[in-house]
């Protein structure tokens, strides 16, 4: 199976988030960049799928070329080649432009992407490229299997879940549970220096959203605390001040 | 031009987010000064379709098929479309439910839309585009967007905008059918696995969640019987769920759901920052910590530091005295 992974080049969940230019953008200053945690996932499902031997994983990215260094880490992780589209990602509808037309001209047989990135919050590129590519997508895969030709996939819905069944070639997005976190090893981190990372120029698309600006969330008043022996006070409070019972 | 807001249902009934989002588009109908048209896919009976009379429905499209009895994504994604088209709808707003995040990227990349995921505030037309606030960085930062398209799409997160009542006076419904390629079939509902007894957790208004200070699964009795009385879903950390003490689908967090009720109860967590990020734009937020100095009292409106074991039993006594019960 030709799989291919796209991966997201997020900051760490403990980054503290700040804006500069008058809050129009994302500060990277001191910022550590991770692969996207759900995109961690994906490729480890394409490790685990790429375990019969006769299937390669690519993993992409569109981003300039500080995203390097994640891709680097995701060949340690497993994959075998990597494809940086160079732009920078304007909206999800650039990138799963950018995406589909490489996707076009190698075709594979199944497309992994995370539910969502961690930064952006969007979960539109997997349901874009399945539109674009004219393939069948999952945006929240909890589990993933393939047997002839087809795969299985348990779908995330309000309270419980779908079993479907799609043809291949699929788009799908991955969320916890589909596959163990894979850590690279020593072996891995030599070899992903060696490993093909393809720069390629982008396509000419406009992009459909513009971020104008950021704001920080409303800040929440102090806590009340309620004494351990007084239970009932937290009751009332919940009942007559905030109104929610 | 004119307003589409997809609506949603399971078994038949229209879901909670099905008004919520009725109520945003008709809302946004009227800031954008048109009109709006809903769509049920699915089996729906008429009766259960009129109710969206009382929150400003005047006109719902109904395409009710045996082969759109389960969701099929691609051909989802085509009626709305389709019908998107019929109406000459220019704003197409689906709530943010599991099924409205698989279908509005393909709806919009079908229509060459500008895509907004979970809206926080109505529309505003400024000048030639639309402009509309989201959450980014996993609940740190709110972007206003602008929406660069001259048709766009709108998903809004469960509980984010209340349902409210404004009787439309006629309903008119329609059916609505259009013919779809097999191709739109790539793929096939074999099987639903519902948690019947429980309450969905995206949806809920009340959320009751615990962590790894409960020590262990043994003890979520706790947590089950004060969810009960309340009428709330139950939640849980990651490492809770990691561990396998509750059910994947239960974990909260930037890497878990991310949810917005009326009132999130937080039992035994410590408040991790990713923790937090599923979490922090819950209504009101009460937490329940042996230790004083644990990080989620910052981010809570009401707070009782001491030992969930003496704490939660209490809670649930008082709330069934409030509640008149046992
Ligand atoms: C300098 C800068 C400016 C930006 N300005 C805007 C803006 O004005 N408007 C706007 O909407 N966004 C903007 N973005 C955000 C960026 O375009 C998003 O990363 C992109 O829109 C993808 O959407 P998402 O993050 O919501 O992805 P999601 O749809 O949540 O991502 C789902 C999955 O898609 C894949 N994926 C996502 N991004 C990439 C990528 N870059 N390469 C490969 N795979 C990927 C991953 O597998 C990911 O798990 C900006 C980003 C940067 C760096
Ligand atoms: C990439 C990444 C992503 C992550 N994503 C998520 C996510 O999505 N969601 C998430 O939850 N976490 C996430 N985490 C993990 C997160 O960092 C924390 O480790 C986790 O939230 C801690 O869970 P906890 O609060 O249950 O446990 P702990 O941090 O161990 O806290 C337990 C708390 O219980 C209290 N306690 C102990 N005994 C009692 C008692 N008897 N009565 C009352 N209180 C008691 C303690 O004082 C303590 O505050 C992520 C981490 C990483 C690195």
């Amino acid at each position: 199976m030709k799989i291919l992974v796209c991966i997201s080049h997020v900051p760490d969940t403990t980054s503290k988030i700040t804006f500069t230019n008058d809050n129009t953008t994302f500060n990277t200053a001191g910022v550590q960049f991770i692969i996207n945690p759900y995109d961690e996932i994906a490729l480890s499902k394409a490790v685990d799928l790429a375990a019969d031997g006769a299937s390669s994983i690519t993993v992409i990215t569109v981003g300039d070329a500080s995203t390097e260094a994640t891709l680097r880490k995701a060949l340690a992780i497993g994959a075998d080649s990597a494809v940086r589209v160079d732009a920078q990602p304007l909206d999800a509808w650039f990138v799963a432009n950018q995406i589909a037309a490489y996707a076009r001209a190698n075709s594979f047989d199944l497309i992994l992407t995370g539910r969502e990135s961690i930064d952006y919050n969007g979960g539109q590129v997997a349901g874009m490229l399945g539109e674009l590519l004219g393939l069948p997508s999952v945006s929240i895969a909890k589990s993933l299997s393939v047997e002839n030709g087809q795969a299985r996939v348990e779908r995330e819905i309000e309270g419980g879940k779908e079993i479907i069944t799609a043809s291949l070639p699929l788009v799908a997005g991955t969320a916890e549970g589909v596959a163990e976190p894979k850590i690279a090893n020593m072996r891995g981190i030599m070899s992903a220096r060696t490993k093909p990372l393809e720069v390629i120029a982008p396509i000419a698309v406009e992009p459909l959203t513009k971020i104008e600006v950021y704001d920080t969330p409303p800040a929440r008043g102090n806590v009340k605390l309620i004494d351990e022996n007084n239970i009932d006070e937290l009751v009332h409070l919940l009942h007559t001040e905030a109104k929610v019972i | 031009m004119s307003v589409l807001v997809y609506i949603e249902n399971t078994d038949g009934q229209l879901k909670k987010s099905a008004f919520e989002v009725a109520s945003y588009a008709r809302d946004t109908a009227a800031q954008l000064h048109t009109d709006v048209v809903a769509l049920s896919i699915g089996q729906v009976n008429q009766d259960e379709l009129h109710k969206l009379g009382q929150y400003g429905i005047g006109k719902i499209l109904d395409a009710n098929t045996e082969k759109l009895a389960t969701f099929v994504n691609q051909a989802y994604a085509s009626i709305l479309t389709g019908a998107a088209q019929k109406e000459n709808a220019h704003t197409i707003i689906l709530s943010n439910t599991f099924s409205g995040k698989a279908l509005a990227p393909r709806v919009s990349a079908k229509l060459k839309a500008s895509l907004i995921s979970g809206a926080i505030d109505l529309p505003k037309a400024e000048g030639d585009t639309i402009g509309v606030k989201t959450t980014t960085f996993s609940n740190k930062a709110i972007a206003s967007v602008s929406l660069q398209s001259p048709t766009r799409v709108i998903t809004v997160n469960p509980n984010a905008y209340p349902a409210k009542e404004q009787p439309s006076g006629q309903v008119q419904i329609e059916p609505y059918n259009a013919d779809l390629p097999d191709s739109d079939f790539g793929t096939m509902v074999k099987e639903i696995v519902r948690a019947t007894d429980k309450i969905s957790l995206p949806e809920a208004e009340i959320v009751v969640s615990a962590g790894r200070g409960l020590k262990g699964p043994e003890n979520w009795g706790i947590i089950e019987e004060l969810a009960n009385v309340l009428g709330a879903a139950t939640a849980c950390s990651k490492p809770v769920s990691d561990a396998g003490w509750r059910p994947h689908a239960e974990h909260v967090g930037q890497t878990g759901i991310v949810i917005s009720p009326k009132l999130y109860i937080a039992i035994g967590i410590s408040g991790a920052i990713q923790h937090l990020a599923g979490v922090s734009s819950s209504k009101t937020i009460v937490v329940i910590n042996k230790d004083p100095e644990a990080p989620f009292f910052k981010i809570a409106d009401y707070g009782i530091v001491g030992d969930a074991f003496v704490i939660v039993p209490k809670l649930i006594a008082a709330l069934k005295a409030h509640k008149g019960i046992g």
